[in-house]
């Protein structure tokens, strides 16, 4: 690969890695390549035909593969590289980057991960029964759309209810394909209420909450074929639900195993993966703890909309910017900031000290279930704010700016949740 | 693959046959049932030798039964019932694999492998493992006291109180391992007929008749290495089979990468009564595996997972090795064994001129060279001609690709074509070769086992598209109509 060193790699061409590459450029930083795994530019967005996007950027709905060519446009003096992957990123900051021509090194002077997510698979939510065909993620499931050639299913199940199930769900509908189930394990849907009556009222599909997917069947004569699915109700028995498909959606994961394989034994604050939210530790400015090396975007964490993520991009592009200017203060110390149980994750996941953005921080944050009462920022366990009471539910974002006492004598910050 | 032909080999084949030994109306000499790992190395060993094999799959591809799923080991045996034909081949064919794999390509992680003691009592039980062994013929297996057992695996729990460490126990590759022997009993002149079932077996003039669901075919002699089914086709020939198919089922979790460094060997635990127990080891892939779990079942097809099950066996990975709490899960698999009512494997030959290679549990990953070189034999007794098989140098060697993680894999390399599995990093070309050559991908499984696309961590969110376009053929059928209504 001919790759002369780039200034900023940054690794992802969705809305958060566009998003920053437009960011850096406007503020005329030289040498910044823009790499992508795949084909196209975009991310998961451009598989999105629903017109959900552009509302905060573009003022007007956009459906996901216009959305993500403007962007792309914005992005255009970086150095765009598609079909070329970051194979590793090792202790030393140099990154093996694989094209067409092979594997080649190179160390970059910032390196910005915005890699997104995945959805979990079948197999890693361990599922049990058979192991017929026709068992995909709803990314799975966009992309045979994608490849064309029609489905070879009619009647799935959708297994979930976050916004992306109601994606999978047009998706189905828009290609013959007609749901015969939502299933929900909690007691509500999780996305918001219009997506609920949208499903029931346009698609007609039935939504199933309090229902736990326990086992997939295959067809007796071919073990190919899914037979069924068994659920169990919130009464406790098992049914089946005929069904020729299983379309697992949401349960995102951060797409972050290139920080696996850095040294993850670091003590809190100094660690790369935040253990909460599986996506990179990073600090207010988007630094992980690592000369030169930034992040943003849902690799942060399971999972803000396109548009917040292509915000955070942006974000992030502006502070490499400024710290290739020399404007962006050092973190001298990080101070973690912890989920405390029924919080389940916040990002950033550290605060660095002296912080190159005083006072405000806007934070997001997700319960691991229902609560009523406040939340709480707590500065080595000492209370200093507290919400109004309200009703927290998992399923929702949670964002929250705040000023910040000062840090200098602090070890240890934590989001919590006061139940009343 | 590629295939390095020694000039020798085609010719050699010709004269191999004496012509007193053809007979017009056997167009075979060999008919081996199955195409399972033992199928595959026994379709090997008659066709070095000369042999012209025929191959019989009911299968829409190989490795479809019992081959699917298991523990990627290869055993020395240190453990068998001492005197047993099972612990005898399975040296050999442990001895013959070492021998042969790099010319294969073939991978062989030479991890080594302790028998971990969790308690007093099981420590107790190690010196007599040790013992085993040594009698078994693995003289280097020795005791690690706890402090030399946690240096060498530094993550394992602080409760584990020494082990007994087997060093030449190592890691392969499940699938590459069958498809190289098929393919060099293919280089070798063998057939392969996928979607074969047997239904009949026939005596006649002097050999067999099989019929299958797709033509009959005729041979002098026959292999049953139906696995799962053996006893099925060993009734098919109108005689008391001998022994019964009862299908143990194992249950697996593999780990992501990240996780295949937590420990350096497999580690195993000290056999109980009643099973081995779960064992973890890393793979030739780069993952971490986890298991198995030993269920009876009936069904010989159906290998379902359990979640509850998985969550067991996570949490005793766990207990073992605590880093794996939070660890990401890439795949669940469950395998059937084909246990039988006896403890050896079921070998015979009968002078009627049928070998029977039936109830190879889970040692025949390990065993399945020797249980070849050993049908072989008989054949050869039972064909009238016992030759040995011709010095390697002189063989068509298969190359298989390269997809082990510490081999130099095709997308590190110029001109690759594009990646179309980021998990596993797998390129266009890559499978577009496991479609042809000489044992084409015949299902979607078979292309993934071939080439590890959608084996990865996303196990298929972003290759789904790309392998549709690339092998509609092996995609899901068209939904059928009933299930439109």
């Amino acid at each position: 690969m001919s790759l002369p060193t780039p200034r900023v790699l940054v690794v992802g061409a969705g809305p958060a890695g566009l998003a920053a590459a437009a960011a850096l450029v406007r503020r005329g930083v030289g040498g910044v390549t823009l790499i992508d795994r795949e084909p196209e530019p975009g991310g998961i967005a451009r598989f999105c035909p629903h017109p959900t996007f552009g509302l905060a950027d573009a003022l007007r709905p956009m459906r996901g593969p216009a959305w993500v060519r403007r962007l792309a446009r914005a992005a255009v003096p970086a150095d765009l590289r598609l079909g070329t992957s970051v194979t590793a990123i090792r202790d030393d900051g140099s990154v093996l980057l694989s094209d067409r021509d092979g594997e080649t090194e190179c160390t970059p002077g910032h390196i910005l991960l915005a890699t997104g997510i995945r959805e979990m698979p079948r197999a890693a939510r361990l599922v049990s029964g058979d192991r017929p065909l026709n068992v995909l993620t709803t990314g799975a499931l966009q992309r045979l759309v994608a490849a064309g050639g029609g489905l070879p299913f009619r009647r799935p199940v959708v297994v979930g209810s976050e916004l992306v199930a109601f994606s999978a769900a047009l998706t189905l509908r828009t290609n013959g394909a007609v749901p015969v189930a939502m299933i929900e394990a909690a007691a509500r849907i999780t996305a918001r209420r219009p997506a609920e009556l949208l499903t029931r009222r346009l698609l007609g599909i039935p939504v199933l909450c309090g229902h736990r997917l326990t086992a997939i069947r295959a067809q007796a004569d071919d073990a190919s074929r899914v037979r069924c699915v068994v659920v169990v109700g919130p009464d406790g028995t098992p049914r089946e639900i005929a069904c020729d498909a299983v379309i697992f959606t949401g349960r995102f994961v951060p797409e972050a195993s290139l920080l696996a394989d850095l040294a993850s034994a670091e003590p809190p604050g100094q660690r790369l993966v935040d253990r909460a939210s599986g996506g990179p530790a990073i600090d207010q400015a988007w630094r992980l703890a690592r000369q030169g090396m930034f992040a943003a975007g849902n690799v942060l964490r399971p999972v803000e909309t396109a548009g917040w993520a292509a915000a955070e991009g942006a974000a992030a592009g502006l502070a490499i910017a400024d710290e290739i200017a020399g404007t962006l203060a050092p973190a001298m110390r990080r101070v973690p900031l912890l989920a405390a149980d029924p919080v389940r994750l916040v990002t950033p996941s550290v605060i660095a000290v002296p912080g190159p953005l005083p006072g405000r921080l806007q934070m997001c944050l997700r319960m691991s279930r229902p609560a009523l009462g406040h939340l709480t920022l707590a500065a080595d366990g000492r209370v200093f704010w507290r919400s109004a009471r309200f009703r927290a539910l998992p399923e929702r974002r949670l964002r929250l700016t705040r000023d910040l006492p000062d840090l200098a004598d602090v070890g240890t910050l934590t989001a919590g949740f006061e139940e009343t | 693959m590629q295939h390095s032909r020694t000039e020798s080999a085609a010719s050699e084949r010709e004269e191999a046959v004496p012509a007193s030994n053809r007979r017009a109306d056997s167009r075979y000499d060999v008919a081996v049932i199955g195409a399972g790992v033992v199928g595959c190395a026994v379709a090997r060993s008659f066709a070095v030798r000369g042999w012209r094999v025929l191959v019989l799959e009911k299968a829409a591809d190989i490795l479809e039964g019992a081959s699917k799923g298991n523990s990627a080991l290869l055993h020395t045996g240190y453990d068998e019932p001492e005197g047993s034909e099972e612990l005898r081949i399975l040296r050999d064919g442990f001895a013959l694999y070492r021998r042969i794999h790099a010319r294969m390509n073939l991978p062989l992680i030479e991890t080594g492998a302790l028998v971990v003691a969790w308690s007093k009592a099981e420590r107790a039980r190690l010196e007599a493992i040790r013992d085993l062994a040594h009698r078994n013929g693995t003289s280097d297996a020795r005791i690690l006291e706890r402090d030399e057992l946690r240096a060498r695996e530094p993550r394992l729990s602080q409760d584990a109180m020494g082990a007994v460490l087997v060093p030449g126990e190592a890691v392969i590759d499940p699938w590459s391992a069958p498809l190289a022997y098929l393919s060099q009993a293919i280089g070798h002149g063998a057939e392969l007929q996928r979607g074969a079932g047997v239904i009949r077996a026939e005596r006649s003039d002097g050999g067999w008749r099989l019929d299958t669901s797709s033509g009959s075919y005729r041979s002098r002699i026959v292999v049953n290495c139906a696995g799962l089914f053996g006893d099925h086709v060993e009734a098919l020939r109108g005689v008391e089979p001998g022994f019964a198919i009862r299908p143990r089922k194992g249950q697996f979790i593999v780990f992501d990468k990240p996780a295949g460094r937590l420990v350096s060997s497999i580690v195993l635990k000290v056999p109980n009564e009643r099973t081995k127990g779960v064992l973890l080891a890393p793979t030739v892939f780069g993952n971490l595996l986890l298991g198995p779990t030993a269920e009876d079942q009936e069904d010989r097809s159906l290998a379902g997972t359990d979640e509850a099950m998985l969550r067991a066996i996570r949490e005793d990975g766990e207990r073992m090795l605590p880093d794996l709490a939070g660890q990401t899960v890439t795949a669940c698999f469950a395998g059937l064994r084909p246990a039988t009512e006896h403890r050896d494997y079921v070998l015979k030959a009968d002078p009627a001129g049928w070998i029977t290679v039936g109830g190879i549990r889970s040692t025949g990953l390990s065993a399945s060279l020797g249980l070849g070189e050993w049908a072989a034999t008989q054949g050869g007794r039972l064909l009238g001609d016992e030759r040995p098989a011709p010095p390697d140098d002189e063989l068509d060697w298969p190359e298989m690709p390269a997809l082990s993680a510490q081999a130099r894999r095709p997308y590190q390399l110029p001109r690759r074509g594009p990646i179309v599995c980021h998990c596993e990093w797998v390129t266009a070309p890559e499978v577009t070769a496991a479609l042809g050559g000489a044992v084409p991908a015949g299902t979607l499984g078979g292309l993934k086992r071939r080439t590890r696309v959608m084996l990865g961590r996303c196990q298929g969110f972003g290759c789904a598209g790309e392998i549709a376009r690339l092998a509609p053929h092996l995609m899901p059928p068209p939904a059928r109509t009933d299930a439109a209504e």
